[in-house]
């Protein structure tokens, strides 16, 4: 039985190696290893992996292509349903959906479906050849704002319809999250990002970098030259915690540490970006964001620790981020909240005054809320302070656009196919749902791009 | 897009105006806006004052004054030269844009490179009829800047020099408590914007005159765009972030002292950094 053969992991460097580098954790399948992987898979009929993707993909379909050696067919398999398969192999929480769903995961052995995702991602990018040629034109132009995934994904297919697509991109470099939030050794920036972006310019996409909709140029004006507009602007505005002390310096958010980091190369020797590293870095938060930045901590020769409000379980990072994070020394403080951030006589931090927490009844996430212990505070030492706490919708566009129905959070209410309230403006992404994963922002472009093609036509 | 330079003029040793064009950024700049630069593609993303702009024409004038590794490779560019990036305008416009300011009488405190944003505001305040007075500040003579083109906009233009050699002699907030106390000037509203020590105790002078005031801040940023949080000042009890909620906020409630510790965070790596540059100039 195909089961009972052992899942295979991808190759990994060596955390104590990697733990000083940023090049890429996992070498990722070989072909070998991603036919042995895919033959695991037992093609079960009620597909329950396909089901628990945010996009659907037709995993079983792949799968079996990889098994056979047909890599450019599974390909073109996943390209129906997602643009992006060498991110989204990567930072896809393939356990909380396809991998968590998959019937042999039943026995912990669940296909290695990211890897796999992965692979074909990688291979298209090394081997397909750039397309343009089965596009036709038509005369209409739509406006993208914002080149993270969603934005990427609804350019991808509204120029594949043949409309004449422009990106308006607020950074010097395209690619939005994917540049400046997540690591390279997450996700290489040359070998995957600027190559999913060359893709899309080989479409035909035209891509306008240092323009900030709202300000440079507004959404009026946008629709005056184009027939539809697209806000993929993400949630990049960092939410901090309101506690005393959270200005001192030493004390930034995750996404100050990560730009400067990521998108700015200010672990390069030739960068002109300073970064201040601490010789004892805590990280406040569980999520992907929170392992990011610790990583980057380490990497850069601090001592690391992430501090987390609730327990191991409820961490809502990827597991494998976690397990990585942990491999390479990062130090875990569960059920810990910051009360204070503690200064020094210069107003540097100094450390953290925390109280300990336990989990009480489940809120209504599902998750059960952390309690404070009372009389349980604690002081932490350390010397830099990172928030990594969730990040809301950038306000620049709301603010600065009539007609545009806001919800809570800042985030744009939208229709079931994207469009907000105001006529040829459809949104998606995380500026719509608030911090989410990459996969679903690009499921959002993909939704919005077919509603603007019916926009368009008028049907 | 490219970010040509068209025009290059050096103000004082270490100061150079620059036209830069960017027709969009031009199109849509308002006075008190501000733009991110980025010389090359190894640069950081600094952020500089608008110090003039012409939509018609298609660009925007920056001042720089070298303090550091990036401003020294910047004032080193000439004419023709192209900016890796230059992005904006950012933040928010001066209240005074969506006001009617006809017969306002404000006064401007510049200090230093602060001359250079003070130009447009004063400026679009000529134009549309409100009385404006203009105290530039500056170590001595050889520094000030604007002097000539504040003069134009300007119903009055006072100097004040730390070591006299041009105005009053002394600080700008002696000054200024002279135009209001002793020759019993009038004003409506007083817009400081220089070193931020300066513009602390320039808020300090027009509280006790009972002078609204605004400053803007110069605080440190990556993204200038509201996503890093790096800017963030207390104003009224609440954090707040410079680049999107400001840069210009009521100056009696900012917290100077911590915006003034904050400006330093990165101090240590950018005098590396400078000195490296330096070396790197100078010593090849």
């Amino acid at each position: 039985m195909a089961s009972k053969i052992p899942r295979i992991e991808a190759r990994e460097q060596d955390p104590r190696q990697r733990a000083m580098n940023f090049d890429e954790v996992s070498f990722g399948f070989t072909e070998a290893e991603a036919r042995a992987e895919a033959g695991r898979c037992l093609q079960c009929k009620n597909r329950p992996c396909v089901a628990a993707c945010p996009v659907h993909i037709q995993i079983p379909e792949f799968i079996l292509a990889v098994r056979d050696g047909r890599v450019g067919e599974a390909g073109e398999i996943i390209s129906r349903d997602s643009l992006l398969p060498s991110v989204c192999g990567r930072v896809c929480p393939q356990e909380v959906q396809c991998e968590g769903s998959c019937v042999l995961g039943i026995k912990g052995r669940s296909v290695n479906i990211g890897k796999l995702e992965r692979f074909v991602g990688d291979s298209e990018l090394a081997e397909k050849p750039l397309e343009r040629s089965r596009v036709v034109p038509n005369s209409h132009k739509v406006a993208i704002v914002g080149s993270g995934p969603a934005g990427l994904t609804c350019a991808a297919d509204l120029a594949r319809m043949g409309y004449g697509v422009t990106i308006f991109e607020a950074l010097h470099r395209a690619g939005g999250v994917l540049v400046y939030g997540i690591p390279e050794f997450r996700l290489p920036k040359t070998a995957v990002v600027e190559r999913e972006i060359a893709k899309l310019r080989a479409l035909g996409v035209h891509i306008e970098t240092d323009v900030v909709v709202g300000r440079t140029i507004t959404i009026d004006r946008l629709q005056q030259e184009y027939d539809a507009v697209f806000v993929g602007s993400g949630a990049g505005l960092p939410n901090f915690m309101g506690i005393a002390g959270e200005n001192l310096n030493g004390v930034l958010s995750a996404n100050e540490f990560l730009t400067r980091v990521n998108l700015m190369g200010a672990y390069k020797k030739d960068s002109d970006t300073p970064i201040y590293v601490g010789s004892k870095t805590v990280v406040v938060g569980g999520g992907n964001v929170a392992m990011d930045a610790v990583r980057v901590a380490k990497r850069l020769g601090s001592e690391a620790t992430i501090m987390y409000r609730r327990g191991e379980e409820e961490l809502p990072a990827r597991k494998e981020e976690v397990h990585h994070a942990r491999e390479e020394g990062v130090e875990f403080r569960m059920l810990a909240n910051p009360v204070e951030i503690l200064g020094d006589e210069r107003g540097w931090v100094r450390g953290v005054r925390c109280v300990r927490m336990e989990l009480g009844e489940a809120d209504a996430s599902g998750r059960r809320s952390p309690v404070v212990v009372e009389g349980s505070e604690f002081e932490v030492e350390c010397d830099c302070v990172v928030m990594a706490l969730g990040t809301s919708p950038n306000p620049l566009i709301a603010r600065t656009t009539s007609g545009l129905v806001v919800g809570r959070r800042g985030t744009l209410v939208v229709s079931d196919d994207g469009a907000t309230s105001r006529p040829g403006v459809f949104a998606g992404g995380d500026a719509v749902s608030g911090a989410a994963t990459v996969i679903l922002a690009m499921g959002a472009g993909r939704t919005a791009a077919r509603a603007i093609d019916k926009y368009i036509r008028g049907v | 897009m490219s970010f040509r330079i068209l025009y290059k003029h050096r103000l004082t040793p270490d100061t150079t105006l620059m036209r830069v064009e960017a027709p969009m950024v031009a199109r849509a700049a308002r006075p008190g806006q501000f733009v991110i630069v980025r010389v090359g593609e190894q640069g950081e993303r600094v952020p500089l004052t608008i110090a003039d702009f012409s939509a018609d024409e298609g660009w925007v004038a920056i001042v720089t004054q070298t303090v550091g590794a990036t401003t020294m490779r910047l004032n080193s560019l000439e004419a023709g030269d192209s900016l890796a990036d230059f992005v904006g305008p950012l933040g928010r416009p001066s209240e005074f844009v969506d006001e009617d300011v006809s017969d306002r009488r404000f006064l401007f405190v510049a200090g230093g490179v602060g001359a250079a944003p003070v130009y447009p505001q004063a400026r679009w305040l000529h134009e549309r009829g409100a009385k404006v007075d203009v105290i530039i500040g500056a170590r001595s003579r050889d520094l000030i800047i604007f002097e000539r083109e504040m003069r134009a906009v300007a119903d009055e233009v006072y100097l004040a020099t730390d070591d006299g050699s041009a105005g009053w002699h002394g600080l700008v907030t002696g000054l200024l408590s002279d135009l209001v106390r002793v020759r019993g000037k009038v004003y409506d509203e007083v817009v400081t914007i220089g070193p931020m020590v300066m513009m602390k105790f320039v808020a300090k002078e027009t509280l006790g005159l009972g002078l609204k005031t605004v400053a803007s801040l110069n605080s440190l940023m990556v993204d200038g765009t509201g996503m890093c949080g790096a800017c963030r000042v207390t104003v009224g009890g609440q954090t707040v972030f410079a680049c999107v909620d400001g840069p210009e906020f009521d100056a009696h409630v900012v917290d100077f002292d911590e915006a003034i510790r904050r400006s330093t965070m990165y101090r240590p790596q950018e005098e590396r950094a400078y000195h490296k540059c330096k070396i790197g100039l100078n010593g090849e």
